[in-house]
């Protein structure tokens, strides 16, 4: 039923008020989807615009973190030691990756990196298989934070749900601090504007490189862990959010966190209000069984519509790195 | 050197065919990966149990079962079918848990004149306008279990009803069926996408809408993760929710609590209460430590089917007339306890309420409440040219 049309309700003003709860729960959902996203685009996006490398398998290191997050937690019981052994065992892969097969990709071209890449991906997809098992790992809820916070009066809302978005902003207050205020932020700033004269400089550039790689899988293994009590955990499950985090990272500018914190949000917003409201807003013009049959198909095409939409009128994204 | 390693090579390319040298061989299409990897295991598993007990053996006649994995997707399953009727030569074609692969392949393995026996999938258009001599079903039409559930809503005189179920073939039969027997007024009518896991958005819609009940179709993974969402948000307290192929025994073990109590619809259940299934659920637990699923059932059925058909034409599997003949007689010890086929070769029976509760060791199973329809048949028979 369309917000603000309630029959049963005592009055115009208690429908208001209902009408906005429900705007702002589904914006909340956006939310969250929306830093999960931008948790997975952050080091898809320093990789990329600071490396100059084209990652597909940053999706098998979100992955990683959910799998091992599954196991650990199911033999411990602890969703905390869970999440760190995946932070541990994301930062050990990535850190391997980028000395055995990355430092050989970088002077390579996109083609060459996108081949290899891929490649990983049907690796990883196909080792979770052979150790966890074909079928899904389900990943309960910690304890701790499994219940309801009254948003407003009447409107409870899943409190893991909660977590996420403020982890989500957490984490991206803290890379704000790190690259605006830090040293080594300041590296990864001059990386994304001018790699060669970095060099030049004198900086140790492919360390810095390995502490990018491992920072943007930690974070990928971060999302892979949160979105497991609410996403199945099984073999692949990285590629369709690796498809959203690109979308992300185009928007947003491709090497800027900023951006990619911005059109994150921009894209979950936009997914889940797409998904809320396209089929009754369709419904006002054509006829109820065909908006229930674009709506759906409409709603997943909406981001994509955004994208489009975005570099039409800033081809470089929405905050593209300066110095390039 | 090298020569003498291709020639090696050569040699044991060669004689791996040499070592299949069954006779009969079933083609069985399903899931074997993914969240819905676990229908495939229930179906899996099942067949191979019917295949154990009835010594390696279909109709008497030394028998393997290929098994292939659609990935949960249309294309692949066409592909998985056309390389099983090509390249292993396959007998009988069955499987095919979900609609849209199911019609995909539909066609070739039609037209190859090959037997398929769905064990899952019963799309309208195969009950109607494409019924064909060489198809039948071992399962249901997938309008049949939804309209118990609608029939059932009905009488209870519920009113207000919120639906949901996946944008697929099957989705829509499901719906379709449901509101052939449901006169309530609908709330709202959602499809949301195949294989979609996160229900948070439709969650909220359904809170704001605040409708009388919930009545849900949605299959294997996609249920797991609605049913603990919707506890999650704390509706399901409020708005109780119904469903159809959604809490089973394939879906049970990662729901949990989270479904206790709620109401299902379905042909059969393990405590159906017959000398066949008894002993059907007690072998399969003995072997797998689990409880079967419908699936399983069904997938059994289909087997011992194949087994009876290949058995009445003396092992003489080149005679399709002769099978089809047997098989459209359906004299066969099934799960159901009786079965019998309507003209266009889909199964007349009984659908029943179920609810979910514990057994005595604490497991979360289906339990029969009462029979909904007895010898129902599907809407779709008319449509088919078949007599």
């Amino acid at each position: 039923m369309d917000p603000g049309l309630r029959r049963d309700d005592n009055g115009v003003a208690a429908g208001r008020a209902i009408a906005m709860i429900y705007v702002i729960e589904q914006v909340l959902n956006g939310a969250q989807f929306g830093v999960m996203l931008f948790l997975m685009a952050a080091g898809l996006t320093l990789i990329f615009g600071i490396m100059n490398v084209i990652n597909l398998a940053h999706g098998s290191l979100y992955m990683v973190g959910a799998y091992v997050a599954a196991a650990v937690f199911g033999a411990t019981g602890s969703f905390l030691i869970g999440l760190a052994a995946a932070l541990a065992a994301a930062i050990v892969v990535g850190i391997a990756l980028e000395v055995t097969l990355f430092r050989t990709l970088y002077a390579r071209d996109h083609l060459d990196q996108v081949l290899a890449t891929f490649g990983l991906i049907l690796f990883f997809n196909e080792i979770v298989r052979i150790l966890f098992g074909a079928t899904a790992l389900y990943m309960r809820v910690p304890d701790f934070l499994n219940g309801r916070v009254e948003i407003l009066p009447g409107a409870p809302y899943p409190t893991y749900r909660l977590a996420i978005i403020a982890v989500g902003l957490a984490v991206a207050l803290l890379l704000y601090l790190l690259i605006a205020r830090t040293r080594i932020g300041m590296l990864i700033r001059a990386g994304a504007s001018n790699r060669v004269m970095l060099g030049a400089l004198g900086v140790n550039v492919t360390l810095l490189y390995t502490a990018v790689f491992a920072l943007g899988a930690a974070l990928a293994a971060l999302a892979g862990v949160m979105a497991g009590p609410i996403f199945t955990v099984e073999s692949g499950m990285g590629e369709s959010v690796l498809i959203s985090a690109f979308v992300v990272i185009v928007i947003g500018g491709i090497g800027s966190i900023r951006g990619a914190f911005v059109a994150a949000l921009l894209v979950g917003i936009v997914d889940a209000t797409g998904r809320a409201y396209l089929r009754p807003l369709l419904a006002l013009f054509t006829s109820r069984a065909a908006a229930d049959s674009a709506g759906p198909a409409l709603a997943s095409m909406l981001i994509y519509i955004l994208m489009a939409a975005v570099l039409f009128v800033r081809p470089q994204g929405l905050f593209p790195p300066r110095g390039r | 050197m090298k020569r003498q390693l291709i020639a090696a090579a050569a040699a044991i390319l060669l004689s791996l065919p040499a070592q299949a040298a069954d006779n009969i061989k079933i083609g069985f299409v399903t899931t074997l990966s993914g969240p819905a990897g676990i229908i495939g295991k229930h179906m899996k598993d099942a067949s191979d149990l019917a295949l154990a007990m009835l010594g390696g053996k279909i109709g008497g006649v030394p028998a393997q079962i290929v098994y292939g994995d659609d990935q949960f997707k249309p294309d692949v399953g066409r592909q998985v079918a056309d390389e099983m009727l090509k390249r292993d030569k396959v007998d009988f074609m069955t499987g095919f848990i979900w609609s849209n692969v199911l019609l995909a392949a539909y066609q070739p393995i039609i037209q190859s004149g090959t037997i398929l026996i769905s064990a899952n999938a019963g799309p309208h258009q195969l009950a109607g306008a494409q019924c064909a001599p060489n198809f039948f079903s071992a399962s249901w039409q997938n309008d049949q279990t939804p309209e118990a559930m609608g029939k059932h809503m009905q009488d209870q005189k519920m009113d207000d009803v919120y639906m949901i179920a996946p944008d697929y073939a099957a989705g829509r039969d499901m719906m379709t069926g449901f509101k052939r027997y449901f006169k309530g007024k609908v709330a709202a009518e959602i499809y949301t996408k195949f294989g979609q896991s996160d229900y948070q958005v439709e969650i909220s819609q359904i809170r704001d809408a605040n409708p009388k009940a919930v009545f849900v179709f949605l299959p294997g993974g996609m249920g797991i993760q609605f049913v603990k969402q919707y506890a999650q948000s704390g509706l399901r307290e409020k708005i109780p929710l119904y469903s159809a192929f959604t809490a089973d025994e394939t879906t049970l073990p990662a729901i949990g609590e989270a479904a206790d109590g709620n109401y299902e619809v379905g042909f059969w259940s393990p405590d159906l209460d017959n000398p066949r299934n008894k002993e059907f659920v007690a072998a399969f637990r003995a072997k797998y430590n689990y409880y079967p699923s419908f699936y399983a059932a069904q997938s059994f059925d289909a087997i011992t089917m194949i087994d009876r058909a290949v058995a009445a034409v003396k092992g003489d599997v080149a005679n399709k007339e002769g099978l089809i003949a047997a098989l459209t007689k359906a004299d066969f010890p099934s799960v159901r306890g009786k079965f019998k086929y309507n003209t266009n070769h889909f199964p007349i029976q009984n659908f029943y309420l179920l609810r979910i509760g514990k057994d005595s060791d604490g497991t979360y199973v289906r339990k029969i409440q009462k029979t909904v329809f007895a010898d129902h048949a599907d809407s779709y028979a008319g449509d088919c040219k078949m007599k």
